[in-house]
């Protein structure tokens, strides 16, 4: 509901958007030019290093029909002295003024901000868009997204959401709308599950993972599922690789006798990689590792060429490499 | 002296070249074959310097145009000496530019091309014409390893030059006179080095290539486990990287530095004002400075992928000379064992093993040279090759 004009809380004259989170990013400068336009202002967008010098004064200027535009800048961090200067005088200006006539958006980090504290100095209103990094905060994204649009998510259905549709914030913003369009609004683990059976981050890390652990039909899927998203042959290659170079420098090293720190030194893996990989090794002999390798290194070879279709190369070497796991 | 003294083991070949000197059997295009190390280069330019030769007698390596064509500075002669990967079509437009031009001097227009074979196939079309009918005066010298290297268009137009592996009695005998090293280390250098005169060289005047050659021969005894074979390979890795690094790095940083310097990047003057339109041209030109540097960046990555196989390529051939001499010894084939400095291992391993568990191993090194060739990951498939040498 809107308040009466009179009443009117004062928006801020001058904006900073500081963070690399496109999605968030956008949203926010969004929200300024809609907010802008809804009380008929004029908004003019660009990129701050396409400024020159002086022509600030210009675009800050009043058009004709009186309005003194909003401007939102991007890449403020990358602008010349001369136009951060500005800019600074630009913010100092526009303090007192009763619209918002400034948004910039900043990258965060070192570079320009002195232009950020004088922004922020002069009574600049911050909105942080720092990138998401956490799992956990990706299912509170999830979360909000939900309330938002009025849907309940459960616990486990956002955990899942996040499982299955990866790290991308778009990519889950999306999911969450489209599952509160198609469902009555209620986002449960078994309602994701039905929509998004499958595709977690697959990637080859997870098809190296389930193939040492002689896991065939998953691993083939994992891999499917990785050269189904894009994932490129050689990386699914060179994880593979590592997956069983792992086992072969952690297995001989254990069979020295080496136990814990100067295992983990011995093979340069931290100590949590080489527990997993000691489960892994169960059922592996010294033969098996080294077919392994040599099925690895064939797959490697072919998806850089030597062959003619990289996923039959690769489904070979997780064959290969499953089998080899009965070799003694 | 003449220019063809470092033409080792190779007088046959010598009559012929000075032949054509004269002007006897002299045609438009050469192309000299012959294993690594037989010194197809070193033929190619003694025999641009005959005939750039002032004298009666052409190639008496003191003229004028002898030597300044030996020190690579004779106004009409063009080393084309590949640095990267391959030679592409847009060097090859040039060279054909170069090729059309009339001598400066009296002599020839020489356009050498040393690994010929890296021209690229369509590279090799566009040379063909040039090739085939150049200017009057313009003589053309390829090199390959073998002419089945270079397309059959290029190989029907050029008369072939064949060199020999040259004997190592012949190699100790040039070590020793030219480069002043003794006797014994003349002797092992020219056996090690199994006729690859560049080699010998570098085996009997440097002793960290005698090291390295001793750690990479030393591989076999150590394959005892999965892990010790991870372990070679990794280490031989990291020991060739290392070397490559000494040889590039400092390269690559002095081109680097110079680009820039080139461009005005540090430098104290700019002679742009400050103003609006300096900016602008002061951006356009930084532009166009990290565009070269881009550029440079990609050539020396593709020299240092070169250099890197190079290296590991040597390293696998003195690794295959080991199984070799085993195999000799298995076989009882009464012909010389190169590597007599590790006679005790490789008796031991030719007394545990059969003959055709040798071959298995000669023909992994060989494959491993192919895969490495294809761009294949070195630390993978120098794994996989342990592992196999390991199981033989």
């Amino acid at each position: 509901m809107l308040a009466p004009m009179s009443t009117k809380t004062k928006t801020a004259a001058v904006t900073v958007v500081v963070g690399e989170e496109e999605l968030l990013v956008e949203r926010a400068i969004a929200a300024c030019v809609a907010a802008a336009r809804a009380v008929g202002g004029d908004v003019r967008e660009l990129v701050a290093t396409e400024l020159e010098p002086g022509q600030l004064a210009e675009l800050t200027s009043p058009s004709l029909f009186g309005d003194e535009p909003l401007l939102v800048l991007r890449d403020v961090e990358q602008t010349g002295k001369d136009v951060a200067d500005e800019l600074i005088a630009a913010c100092r200006a526009a303090t007192d003024a009763e619209e918002a006539r400034l948004v910039l958006v900043h990258r965060g980090g070192a570079r320009g901000k002195a232009l950020l504290d004088a922004a922020l100095g002069v009574g600049g209103r911050r909105i942080d868009c720092a990138k998401v990094t956490k799992p956990g905060e990706r299912i509170d994204f999830v979360r909000a997204e939900a309330r938002a649009i009025g849907a309940t998510l459960s616990d486990d259905g956002a955990r899942a959401l996040v499982d299955a549709v990866g790290n991308e914030l778009r990519d889950l913003a999306a999911a969450c709308a489209q599952l509160g369009a198609d469902t009555d609004g209620r986002i449960d683990a078994a309602v994701v599950a039905r929509y998004y059976r499958g595709r977690a981050e697959a990637n080859g890390f997870a098809v190296a993972d389930r193939a040492v652990e002689g896991r065939l039909g998953e691993a083939l899927e994992q891999l499917r599922w990785a050269l189904a998203v894009g994932t490129a042959p050689v990386l699914i290659a060179s994880a593979l690789a590592q997956g069983v170079r792992a086992l072969a420098k952690v297995g001989s090293a254990a069979s020295r006798g080496l136990r814990g720190g100067d295992l983990a030194r011995e093979v340069g893996l931290p100590p949590w990689k080489i527990d997993r990989v000691k489960a892994q090794l169960r059922g592996w002999s010294p033969a098996g590792v080294a077919a392994a390798v040599h099925a690895a290194a064939e797959a490697d070879a072919a998806v850089k060429g030597g062959g003619t279709d990289a996923g039959y190369a690769l489904e070979k070497a997780v064959l290969a490499v499953v089998a080899a796991r009965d070799i003694r | 002296m003449t220019v063809f003294d470092e033409m080792i083991g190779q007088q046959r070949v010598v009559e012929s070249l000075r032949e054509a000197a004269r002007g006897v059997g002299m045609t438009h295009a050469w192309l000299f074959t012959g294993p690594p190390g037989s010194g197809r280069s070193v033929a190619a330019k003694a025999f641009a310097a005959a005939l750039q030769c002032a004298a009666a007698e052409p190639g008496c390596g003191v003229c004028a145009g002898c030597h300044t064509v030996l020190a690579g500075t004779h106004a009409d002669v063009e080393f084309v000496r590949p640095q990267g990967l391959s030679v592409g079509v847009k060097e090859a437009r040039e060279l054909v530019g170069r090729a059309a031009l009339s001598p400066s001097g009296r002599g020839w227009q020489v356009m050498v091309i040393e690994d010929a074979d890296r021209l690229t196939e369509g590279a090799a079309n566009v040379l063909l014409k040039a090739i085939e009918e150049p200017a009057a005066r313009t003589v053309w010298l390829l090199c390959v390893p073998s002419a089945e290297d270079l397309v059959v268009t290029i190989r029907s137009r050029c008369r072939v030059v064949s060199l020999r592996t040259p004997a190592a009695d012949d190699v100790v005998a040039m070590l020793q006179t030219r480069d002043g090293v003794d006797e014994t280390t003349a002797e092992f250098a020219a056996r090690a080095s199994a006729g690859h005169v560049g080699r010998a060289r570098r085996l009997a005047t440097d002793k960290a290539a005698r090291d390295r050659r001793a750690a990479v021969l030393r591989i076999p005894s150590k394959l005892s486990d999965v892990g010790a074979c991870l372990d070679a390979a990794d280490a031989l890795l990291k020991s060739v990287n290392a070397e490559v690094a000494e040889l590039t790095t400092e390269l690559d940083e002095a081109e680097t530095a110079s680009l820039k310097e080139a461009f005005g990047e540090g430098g104290s003057a700019t002679g742009l004002g400050r103003g609006q339109s300096g900016a602008a041209i002061t951006r356009g030109a930084s532009r166009a400075a990290s565009s070269a540097l881009k550029e440079l960046e990609g050539r020396q990555k593709s020299r240092a992928t070169r250099t890197t196989r190079d290296a590991l390529d040597r390293a696998l051939t003195d690794l295959a000379g080991f199984y070799r001499d085993v195999l000799v010894l298995q076989l009882n084939a009464g012909v010389d064992i190169a590597n007599t400095d590790r006679a005790t291992e490789m008796q031991a391993l030719a007394e545990n093993s059969s003959p055709e568990s040798t071959l298995r191993r000669l023909d992994a090194i060989l494959e491993c040279r192919v895969l490495l060739d294809a761009n294949a990951n070195p630390l993978l498939t120098l794994e996989s090759l342990m592992l196999r040498l390991r199981d033989g």
